[in-house]
Parts: C-alpha cells; sequence; structure tokens
C-alpha cells in the first residue's frame, strides 16, 4: 500500500537510486528490489515459451470475450435470427431497442437503479469512512474486540438475517419502496470499514495531531484531513458498492412488487418470466434489455479499473 | 530536596488527571465515529441473529403472530424431500464448481503472469465478465446452452460431437451452470495475479542455483508462497457457491417458468428464498438458514484445519 501514501516518492526514483548494495538483510528489502526489478523488465519475459503463452492468452480471451460480442450482435438482429450464432447480424436492426422501450418501463427501471446506486455507494463510502477513521485514529478499551466483531460479520451468510430483516422493513410499512434497498448502508459495511482503516492507518499520523493542537474539532480533523487524504480507499469502497447496488437482484426480488418500482435486474427477470418460458419465446427482448444492463457496468470498470483491481487484490492478500 | 518533590506531586496529579479527562473524551469521539456501525451491527446484525433463532422455534407466515412449536420445523426439515434434494444439489454444484474454479483462475493467473507487457489487456478482458449482472449471465446461460441451436453445441457440433440439451435435461444442468460459472473467475485470477508478482524473484534464482528444474521450482517456492492467496479463494468461492442463488433462479424459477421441470436447479438457498417468501414459511426458512449457516461453519472449519497444514504464511516461526 505505500505506492498510494500522499508522501511517499514518485516512481521514477527507483531508477534514480542506486541499488541497494551489500547483503540483503530484510524481506522487505528483497521485495523492493523484486519490485524495482519487475519495473525494469528482466529477461525473463523473452522466455521461449512466450509465443505459446501468448497464443493461449488470445484464444481464452476469444472465449471469454464472446458472450460479449454475441450478446450485443444478438442484440440487434430480428427475432429470427437471434440463435444464428452469426457474428454479424445478416439482417441489422435497431427495432429491438425500439421494442424493447416500449414493452417494458425501462427509462423507469434504469432511473429507480441508478437512485439506488448512487444512495447506496456514496452512504456505505461515507459511513464506512467514518467508522473506519474511529477504529484508525482513537485509541480505547475494546477496540480489538470491537474491530474483530466488524471482521465477523464478512463471514456471516447473508439468509440468516435476511428474514428478521425483512420483518424489519415490513414493519415500517418500506417493503415495496426503494429504500430497503440502499438504507442499511448508512451504517457502514464491513469490508468497506476494513479496507479505508487499513488505508488510514498508513496515513502520517503527525498530521493529524498537528490539526488537532491548531484547534480543528475532532469532527474537522476526519471530516477537513483524513478524508481528502483517503480518497484513493473511498473510491474503492465506492465503485465496489456501484457494482454491487446496480447488480443485485435478490433484494430486488423480496423488497419490490410493482414494476414502476423494480430495479434493471428484478425487471430483468420479469422479462424473462414474460417474454422468455412465459410462452411468447421473444429473446430478441431480453437479450437487448440484458445489453442496457450490462453497458453501464462495462463503463464504471473502464473508469475505476485500478480502484477494482487494487480493492479485489487488497481483499485477497489482507482477508 | 522534600520542598521540591512537595512542589511536584500536585503537578503530577493534575497532569494525570487531565490525561484521563482527556482519554474519556477521546473514547467519547471514537464512540461518536463508531455510531453508524453500532447502531447497524444492533438492529440489522445482533437483532435479527436472535430473533432468527426464535423464528426457526415458531410457525410463522407475517400475517399471524408467530406460534412457538419448539423444534418442530427442524425435525421437518430432515423429512422434507427437496430439502434433501436441494441439499444435494448443492453439495454437487459446489464440490464440482470450486476446484475447477480455482484450476481455471490458476491457469489464467500463471498465464498472465508471464504475459509481460500485454497482461493489462487480458487480464481486463478476463475481469470484465465479473461485472455483468448475474441476472444476465443466467440469461446468457439460456441462450449459449440452448439444446438446439446454442452456440456451446454448435461448436460442439463442429466436432461432430451431439451437445446434450444443457437447460432442459437434468442430468446436464448442473454441469451446464457449473461451466457458466467459470465464466466470472475474474476476481480470483486477479488475487492469484498479485500474489504470484510478490514471489521474489531472488527465490526462483536460489532455487535454480540449487538445481530445481521449472516443476520442482513451482511446487516448491510458488505453490507455498502463493498458498494464502490459493487458501483465500477457496474459502470464498465455497462460501459463495454453497449460497449460489442469482444465476440458476433466472433461469430456471420464478413466475414465468411453467415449462418444464427445474428440481436440477434447486439449489438450497432459491428452496429457502421460496419457502420465505413465496410460501410465507418464515419459521421453517428461518430454521433452514441456520442449518445452512452451521453447515457453512463447518466446512469452513474444516478447510482452516486443513489449511494449517497445508498453507504457508510468510513471517511465521519456520523461516
Amino acid at each position: 500500500m505505500t505506492h498510494a501514501l500522499p508522501h511517499s516518492a514518485p516512481d521514477g526514483d527507483y531508477e534514480m537510486d542506486p541499488l541497494p548494495s551489500g547483503p540483503l538483510t530484510t524481506i522487505a528489502e528483497v521485495r523492493e528490489r523484486a519490485e524495482s526489478r519487475g519495473r525494469l523488465r528482466p529477461e525473463r519475459h523473452r522466455h521461449p515459451m512466450r509465443w505459446l503463452i501468448m497464443a493461449a492468452l488470445v484464444v481464452l480471451s476469444v472465449v471469454f470475450a464472446y458472450p460479449f460480442i454475441w450478446l450485443i450482435s444478438a442484440s440487434f438482429k430480428p427475432r429470427s435470427d437471434v440463435f444464428d450464432n452469426r457474428l454479424i447480424p445478416q439482417t441489422f436492426t435497431f427495432d429491438n431497442y425500439v421494442t424493447v422501450w416500449q414493452q417494458a418501463p425501462l427509462a423507469l427501471w434504469l432511473v429507480n437503479t441508478v437512485v439506488v446506486t448512487a444512495l447506496a455507494a456514496v452512504t456505505v463510502t461515507l459511513s464506512s469512512a467514518m467508522v473506519a477513521w474511529g477504529f484508525a485514529y482513537f485509541r480505547f478499551r475494546g477496540r480489538g474486540f470491537l474491530f474483530g466483531l466488524v471482521l465477523a460479520t464478512m463471514m456471516l451468510p447473508g439468509a440468516v438475517t435476511m428474514i428478521p430483516t425483512f420483518l424489519i422493513w415490513n414493519a415500517l410499512g418500506m417493503v415495496g419502496t426503494l429504500v430497503p434497498l440502499w438504507a442499511q448502508n448508512l451504517f457502514g459495511s464491513a469490508f468497506y470499514i476494513f479496507l479505508i482503516r487499513q488505508f488510514m492507518l498508513a496515513l502520517p499520523r503527525d498530521l493529524f495531531d498537528a490539526a488537532r493542537v491548531d484547534g480543528a474539532s475532532q469532527w474537522a480533523v476526519f471530516w477537513r484531513v483524513a478524508l481528502p487524504l483517503s480518497r484513493p480507499a473511498l473510491a474503492v469502497a465506492l465503485i465496489f458498492e456501484v457494482q454491487a447496488s446496480w447488480t443485485d437482484l435478490m433484494r430486488a426480488l423480496i423488497y419490490l412488487r410493482d414494476d414502476t418500482t423494480f430495479t434493471v435486474p428484478r425487471g430483468l427477470k420479469s422479462l424473462v418470466d414474460a417474454f422468455g418460458f412465459g410462452g411468447e419465446w421473444h429473446w430478441e427482448i431480453i437479450v437487448t434489455a440484458s445489453v442496457i444492463a450490462t453497458v453501464p457496468m462495462i463503463v464504471v470498470f473502464f473508469l475505476g479499473q485500478r480502484q477494482i483491481v487494487h480493492g479485489v487484490s487488497a481483499g485477497g492478500i489482507k482477508g | 530536596m522534600s520542598a521540591v518533590d512537595a512542589s511536584r506531586v500536585p503537578a503530577t496529579v493534575d497532569r494525570a488527571r487531565s490525561r484521563r479527562r482527556a482519554r474519556r473524551r477521546n473514547s467519547r469521539s471514537a464512540l461518536l465515529f463508531l455510531s453508524p456501525w453500532l447502531i447497524g451491527f444492533g438492529v440489522f446484525t445482533a437483532w435479527p441473529l436472535i430473533y432468527s433463532v426464535y423464528l426457526s422455534l415458531t410457525d410463522y407466515d407475517v400475517i399471524n403472530d408467530p406460534h412457538f412449536i419448539g423444534g418442530q420445523n427442524y425435525v421437518e426439515l430432515f423429512q422434507d424431500p427437496k430439502i434433501a434434494l436441494a441439499l444435494g444439489n448443492t453439495l454437487f454444484f459446489t464440490v464440482i464448481q470450486v476446484p475447477l474454479h480455482v484450476l481455471v483462475a490458476l491457469v489464467l493467473a500463471l498465464l498472465l503472469n508471464r504475459a509481460g507487457r500485454s497482461a493489462g489487456v487480458f487480464r481486463t478482458i478476463f475481469y470484465l465478465p465479473k461485472m455483468t449482472p448475474p441476472v444476465a449471465v443466467g440469461i446468457l446461460f439460456l441462450l449459449l446452452f440452448n439444446g438446439q441451436n446454442g452456440l456451446i453445441n454448435t461448436v460442439l457440433g463442429w466436432f461432430g460431437i451431439t451437445g446434450p440439451a444443457w437447460t432442459t435435461d437434468p442430468a446436464w444442468v448442473k454441469p451446464g451452470l457449473i461451466l457458466m460459472s467459470l465464466w466470472t473467475v475474474g476476481a480470483s485470477v486477479i488475487i492469484l495475479l498479485a500474489a504470484l508478482q510478490n514471489v521474489p524473484d531472488e527465490l526462483y534464482e536460489s532455487a535454480r542455483l540449487d538445481g530445481a528444474g521449472f516443476w520442482r521450482q513451482s511446487m516448491s517456492v510458488t505453490l507455498p508462497m502463493i498458498s494464502p492467496a490459493l487458501f483465500f479463494i477457496i474459502v470464498i468461492n465455497t462460501i459463495g457457491a454453497l449460497q449460489t442463488f442469482d444465476e440458476a433462479y433466472t433461469a430456471f424459477f420464478g413466475s414465468g417458468n411453467t415449462t418444464y421441470s427445474n428440481d436440477a436447479a434447486l439449489f438450497y438457498v432459491i428452496y429457502l428464498f421460496q419457502q420465505a417468501f413465496e410460501f410465507l414459511h418464515m419459521g421453517y426458512a428461518s430454521a433452514m438458514a441456520w442449518v445452512l449457516f452451521a453447515l457453512i461453519m463447518a466446512v469452513t472449519a474444516v478447510q482452516l484445519i486443513v489449511s494449517r497444514r497445508l498453507v504457508y504464511y510468510e513471517g511465521e516461526t519456520d523461516r
């Protein structure tokens, strides 16, 4: 995580510094050397197997990319050609996009999903950052135990709390509204708390103590100093939650009743029910709606690729 | 001397008192920052856990008050043929899907690790399916694995193989779903790739000096060094596979499906969802949730015990 520190040296310094000489004593030094070598492209990449490896990667990439290409291509085919498995549509048509817009309240579903996703992502990021700050900056009795509890909730299967949680929202009269899809995010989420806390722990403490000495309140230190410095970690949480809530099906199935309140995944499922094996077999409509549901996530990926890769690998190494 | 001491004592006491006061103020601020999580934990984790234990001992249909019936739900559960079916399907899926998932992810990560500069492009292609909403993955399954004219069977046909009816033949539904699920290995690939890149080159160099060939290096250097990451994805994916829902539910369940039997795709959480939200058997579903919880805990515990012998953590006792 050091590379993300605001005060760390820019990458270029690796080349300017003389390589450490003498016996390597610590693991950290070994790692540093390995890393700086990685940057300088070691000879290992001119491996004789290289062409074989590249060929395998190209073939596998086609396998992994093809379902997307198939889906997009099929969305431009007339009904009779959806299953023809041609790469380029024989007859190119835009009709499916028009039909799906007329047959389903797709615009409404998109608006609902955007609202839920925005609220879910912003609230969970801010609340998790607050809690993370509580764990990162303050020293108090029971901190280790409480943080252990946070981590333990990550292991809890959702099925166990699903029913009582439904009963809470039912008692509050919120079933059928979009509120249960995001409001729990006001209270932070374990994985993001963990991720942001790790980042905050690596920030220089002097900065916050200096702000305190200058008379800043505890809240100001968090809001004006810690939060802006933690932006890289916040971005990871934000992007992860955007994906999680955009694609969430289970909650939408539990809480949404009327098709005007549907989110895109719930709406897509209702299209499968109505136009798929509901007897009509209009797969071209379902295919087109799937494209509309998926494209925003592809865009999110390209906007936040760095954060996603970082978040996934951080979860793997430290989890 | 004694005069100096006497003048010092009150000052020390004063300082200690103010320090104590500061600490108390400190933990009050900490509590403020932790409050979102503390409230959320109480309302959406602790209470649901307790309440769901109680519910599992009752007969409850949301409309009428819960009616206490003791352990009857658990007795019924063990006699319910659908539970046996769902449990069997889920275990079959998990036992086959998890090793295949890990194997595919490992192969892709090993290839990417040797891809040099172009690794980024391929990594993007392998990760993108993970961004696809699971509903769309379920839809893609129905389309690509269609028995008559789906892409998979068309490709198999080029090699003279008559593919099975993946979406309708009960014997082939789960293998089909497993194959489809391998499309979304992207996150595991990133985790393993990060682990592979963290193996210091020095280790390979000294292994080579000791005369270790490719196989020996893989077994004695690579495998131990990435074993924590491997263990992590095995645990996470086992927990995920035991709770599989979205794709299978989209493809086989819901109001639309009147066409064919979906017993082969009845996974445990799908049956739990049906019991809770379609039949409104909240008590029975709560009992089911606790059985799932026990199963997940047991499986994870076994994995943890086994891992003690097989997973190598750098920086632990042996050097």
